[in-house]
């Protein structure tokens, strides 16, 4: 839920990273923060195990110029993947703004991908969203790993009808291909749908 | 989007703030934070130089968000109040209405007892501003139209200069 803040003149809009344990959530993440001019990110937090899986989640807030004299400000948000933090998953889950679902390109990931975007639509429905309305788009992470499937496969899979925006990306490659136009083009989304709904 | 809008008005701002300011004297607290239950900053009052106010907002936001979710594994609907003590700083967490949460840290200078006393005092004021909020939420508000003339282009260029 978008938070307008009249006395601060800010509206802060919630980003969620959803999908499959080991995808690339908190690597998207980090990527942004590493590549946002240091004026514009705020402190990175993370909940992570010893073995750096995200345990809760993990936060990043940027801030971008003003619209009509207001800041706008986004908070950035991943859950943790892996099918047993459910509960965690679906708590980060309420308010959000739009959702980013981050695929994994590798074959062996396959029906871990699928078994995502599942419960990313039990959780969505659990609150009262529904997947087709709200500021969604997919990418199709690691690209650049050799085990990865063709693009068709994967966009048969999770975007059957192509009705959501999707991106290919390579989180961990120099320059990160993919990462930052998938937050583009998801905070495109969002605005446009608080302007229809204006 | 995925729900309705939350919206603070500088009226209501203004009158939390104030109840803060009057809480953080009354029970010789640090400082005080209002965080909305979707983990942003709505006001801090206090001695909040060197923290990091909006990732505390956000992880308050997570702790109370599991915190509820243990309360109904349990059978009860809510933990409204968890405390969090630590060797020099405490941490106490009220849930105000269904919308904010209340967050006092203090230290030896005060006690919990004292803390548990002003905030019950301070939760009804609270109590009150937000149902002036929800009031309004209801009736609609015309200047809410932030979004209605943006164009594309103010979109894209919201991006030149952050990355």
């Amino acid at each position: 839920m978008s938070f307008i803040n009249y006395a601060q003149r800010e509206i802060i809009l919630k980003i969620v990273y959803y999908g499959p344990g080991l995808c690339g959530k908190t690597t998207n993440i980090k990527f942004i923060y590493s590549g946002t001019n240091p004026d514009a990110r705020g402190k990175l937090v993370s909940l992570e195990t010893k073995q750096e899986r995200t345990l809760f989640f993990d936060f990043l807030p940027l801030s971008l110029p003003a619209i009509r004299g207001f800041k706008t400000r986004l908070h950035l948000y991943s859950v943790p993947g892996q099918l047993f933090y459910s509960a965690s998953r679906k708590l980060i889950m309420k308010g959000a703004d739009g959702v980013v679902f981050v695929a994994d390109s590798q074959r062996a990931r396959k029906e871990a991908n699928i078994i995502s975007m599942e419960d990313l639509k039990e959780n969505l429905q659990a609150y009262g969203y529904d997947i087709d309305k709200i500021p969604f788009v997919i990418q199709y992470n690691k690209r650049d790993l050799p085990t990865s499937m063709p693009v068709e496969e994967l966009r048969a899979d999770l975007n059957p009808d192509g009705r959501f925006a999707d991106f290919e990306a390579s989180a961990v490659a120099p320059g990160g291909p993919g990462v930052f136009e998938t937050l583009k083009a998801v905070v495109k989304l969002i605005l446009v749908e608080l302007k229809k709904t204006k | 989007m995925l729900s309705g809008q939350m919206v603070i008005y500088e009226e209501e701002h203004q009158q939390l703030t104030e109840i803060c300011e009057r809480l953080v004297r009354d029970a010789l607290a640090k400082a005080i934070f209002v965080v909305d239950k979707d983990g942003q900053l709505v006001t801090a009052t206090g001695e909040t130089a060197g923290i990091d106010t909006t990732g505390l907002a956000s992880l308050v936001a997570g702790s109370t968000a599991a915190t509820g979710s243990l309360a109904q594994m349990l059978g009860e609907e809510e933990f409204p109040v968890h405390f969090h003590e630590g060797t020099s700083k405490h941490l106490h967490v009220s849930v105000i209405g269904e919308t904010l949460i209340l967050v006092v840290i203090f230290d030896e200078r005060s006690s919990l007892g004292l803390v548990r006393l002003r905030v019950k005092r301070a939760y009804l004021e609270m109590a009150g501003v937000i149902e002036n909020l929800n009031r309004k939420a209801k009736a609609g508000n015309k200047d809410l139209d932030i979004f209605g003339e943006i164009t594309d282009d103010d979109i894209d260029s919201l991006f030149n200069d952050a990355f």
